[in-house]
């Protein structure tokens, strides 16, 4: 009998298993550490400690940014993650039943999100409050999915932004039929064209629903932007538990370009992403990205990561600070003064106290709310059963039910 | 909560007795079924490392090693199809599936492959497995982490499939489960995780596919399964209060149903309501409500009721309180099956 090491195998008598949490030497020889430190292929634009860095192919993509865009996407990055620390509070107040933080993944979002045109679609997984912003889907629409009151508030729709989706890799493949759509309509072929970009994790990288998204764009030549944050962990798992190869790489066996980029990098997930988009909209797609990041909180408010993984790993991407290295540059290039960064935190400020404003007061949504909708065209069964519920629960109204 | 009652002394069970929540209960049953047969493995989506999300496999990949207890990549199809080929292979897979509602990826597998096989292969292959899903409500959850999906598995040939209520069947059912040559859907009451009860693990169970009378009465029968159980007894001591007598019945096995003492009960009773969080269309409420009127017809002084979820998606929280049965709805339920 075959022990599991075996079966788990990178390449038969090359290496051990990839089971472990910190690639073993034998893992980075094989090409696994890729997975875990970004590797020579990473596009990044600015370095962590605020330098530009030139690069050919991907300056073009952000030459128009001023020194006032680059402050507009400091700002975004800044109020969305005090909307996301506000959001993590509210719920250790009880105020929400969970949240989701999005902590140390806002350049990545705010990248992909302000390299979007308003004919562009997008697909969110559970943790894209910052492509929200983006998106005009203010903080307090986000709110009631976390604090039990409805599964989804805003028009996905009119925002272009579709609801999030819970179930890993679901909706990776809707995406995916949205695009196919896109193209079928004409609406692909010039710098008019629509795209879209649908966001899911590492860890969804293993659902059929993500390979088959793949397979079926593909084929279809739809014009769908694949952005995976790769932010290392999916609860307690690493990224190697879900690979063995760098994630990006995986788009070449799918017959269409994979790019690695810096997430923590604003510059370089804007410029990468607004190519992915161009190639979509031109008719090139599908694209995939990964944005190199990391989860720098819990996987949810009821995650315990002490469990999983070291403190050390933490302190060693704080310095790799999205956030930080935009404000580094600012100072250093006297392109924000003090004034900016005051106002910026005022306004930060002022968002969070509205949050915190409109979800303590957020109604208790009504009963018959839970029998709303669930068919366009109505259900007599279901109809009979809410008329039946209600009349018995108001029996109970004001006899302390 | 009236503790099953055991085929063992109470003095000489004291000796061995230990409390323990019904989440522990699992996780020392689960640590029981892999000292007593090496083939038995675990897996799933953070079982080892982190101990599972609801910690039920706490501990067992440090004692057990990786090659038991297997972090999984992210694909529940993936978990469930690997597992038939390790147990067609000969290993006893114990497969996590996180929440109720992550369980549909892995349903094309569950139904075309896991029940079926036996079936097909004329019974050369058996599929010792158990698929572990914690479900239902009342957990104050986001959308998917609330659902009761047991009845499209009963609803399926060749799945056997069971539910603990309480802290010392889940250490026995869990361990029967996985010594059962058939693959086994295991759904634990995660709302019940932290629940205590009275565990001698010197005592002898009952059998995996029997339902148990908790509690008599004469005046009307409760039956249910899983979290709702809980409801139930709390229904009955209420209702006891007022005079009523109910008599409680926790299912326990949902496939196949063990009903003669559902039957035994109507017979004496005349009047039966069945509990489940699950919609009511076309689930097992309803198949018991049919062979109960068949098989107690001219007991019956009520016609069979069930007190159910609704049929919709299981709704955001804050709604929940409305959506899940509770002890209001049971005794309303009573109250109109006694009235009628
Ligand atoms: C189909 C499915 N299985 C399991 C889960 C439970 N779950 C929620 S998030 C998560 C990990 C996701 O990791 P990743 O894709 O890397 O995204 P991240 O949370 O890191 O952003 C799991 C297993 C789920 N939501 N859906
Ligand atoms: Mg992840």
């Amino acid at each position: 009998m075959s022990s599991p090491e075996q079966w788990t195998h990178p390449e038969p008598g090359v290496g051990p298993a990839a089971t472990a949490a910190t690639p073993t030497a034998e893992q980075v020889i094989a090409g696994l550490r890729a997975t875990s430190e970004g590797g020579p292929e990473l596009v990044q634009l600015l370095t962590p400690e605020g330098e530009r860095v030139p690069d050919s192919r991907w300056d073009p993509y952000v030459a128009d940014i001023t020194a006032e865009d680059l402050r507009g996407l400091y700002r975004d990055m800044v109020l969305t993650r005090r909307v996301d620390r506000e959001a993590n509070a509210l719920q250790r107040q009880g105020q929400l039943g969970i949240w989701v933080p999005l902590l140390g993944q806002e350049a990545a979002q705010v990248g992909a999100g302000r390299a979007l045109k308003p004919q562009d679609m997008v697909f969110p997984s559970y943790r894209e409050h910052g492509v929200a912003w983006c998106r005009d889907v203010h903080p307090t629409e986000l709110l009631g999915i976390f604090r039990g009151t409805d599964h989804g508030s805003w028009d996905p729709l009119a925002k272009r932004f579709h609801l999030y989706t819970i179930v890993i890799g679901n909706q990776v493949l809707n995406a995916a039929g949205y695009a196919m759509g896109q193209r079928f309509e004409g609406k692909v072929g010039d710098d008019d064209g629509e795209a879209t970009m649908v966001f899911f994790g590492d860890g969804a990288t293993s659902q059929g629903d993500v390979h088959e998204g793949f397979v079926w764009a593909s084929v279809y030549d739809a014009p769908l932007v694949f952005f995976c944050q790769n932010n290392q962990w999916a609860i307690s798992e690493p990224t190697e538990r879900q690979s063995r190869l760098p994630l990006y790489q995986r788009a070449r066996g799918y017959g269409f370009p994979g790019v690695r980029v810096d997430g923590n990098d604003v510059l370089a997930s804007l410029a990468v992403s607004r190519w992915a988009l161009d190639e979509c909209r031109h008719g090139n797609g599908p694209v995939l990205i990964e944005a190199f990041t990391y989860r720098m909180d819990a996987h949810t408010t009821t995650d315990d990561p002490t469990r999983y993984r070291l403190a050390d790993e933490l302190e060693a991407w704080k310095l790799k600070d999205p956030i930080e290295r935009v404000r580094v540059n600012l100072v250093r290039h006297e392109n924000a003064d003090h004034a900016f960064f005051d106002e910026v935190q005022a306004e930060a400020d002022q968002l969070a106290a509205e949050l915190r404003e409109f979800c303590v007061n957020m109604p208790d949504p009504p009963k018959e709310r839970m029998f709303a909708h669930v068919y366009e065209d109505g259900n007599p069964v279901l109809a009979a059963q809410r008329d039946a519920y209600l009349a018995y629960a108001s029996g109970f109204e004001g006899g302390g039910h | 909560m009236a503790t099953p009652v055991m085929n063992q002394a109470a003095d000489q069970a004291a000796a061995s007795t230990r409390t323990v929540t019904l989440g522990k209960s699992l996780n020392l049953g689960l640590r029981a079924a892999m000292e007593a047969d090496p083939k038995v493995i675990v897996m799933g989506e953070d079982v080892g490392k982190l101990g599972g999300v609801f910690r039920i496999t706490d501990g067992l990949q440090k004692d057990f090693g990786e090659q038991r207890v297997l972090d999984t990549p992210l694909a529940e199809s993936g978990i469930i199809g690997t597992a038939v080929g390790l147990a067609i292979r000969g290993f006893r897979p114990v497969c996590e599936i996180q929440f109720d509602g992550f369980i549909f990826p892995a349903f094309d597998q569950i139904v075309s492959q896991v029940a079926k096989l036996h079936y097909r292969s004329q019974g050369r292959v058996t599929l010792p497995m158990v698929i572990r899903v914690p479900f239902g409500g009342g957990i104050g959850a986001v959308e998917h982490h609330s659902e009761s999906p047991e009845s499209y598995f009963a609803h399926t040939a060749g799945l056997k499939v069971v539910s603990c209520s309480n802290a010392v069947d889940a250490y026995w059912m869990i361990q029967q489960a996985i010594r059962c040559d058939d693959p086994v859907l295991f759904f634990e009451p995660k709302r019940r995780y932290y629940e205590k009860g009275e565990l001698d693990v010197g005592a002898t169970p009952d059998p995996l596919f029997s339902s148990r009378v908790l509690r008599t009465g004469t005046a009307a029968t409760l039956v249910s399964y899983g979290p709702s159980v809980k409801t139930c007894l709390e229904s009955a001591a209420a209702a006891a209060e007022e005079g009523t007598e109910l008599e409680v019945i926790d299912l326990r096995a949902l496939s196949p149903m063990d009903l003669t003492p559902v039957f035994e009960s109507v017979r004496k009773t005349g009047h039966l309501v069945v509990v489940s969080e699950a919609p009511e269309e076309a689930s097992l409420a309803s198949e018991i409500a049919a062979r109960v009127q068949q098989e107690c017809f001219y007991s019956l002084e009520a016609p069979v009721l069930r007190v159910t979820g609704f049929d919709t998606p299981y709704p955001p929280s804050k709604l929940e309180e409305d959506f899940l049965p509770d002890l209001d709805r049971v005794l309303d339920a009573v109250d109109r099956s006694l009235g009628w």
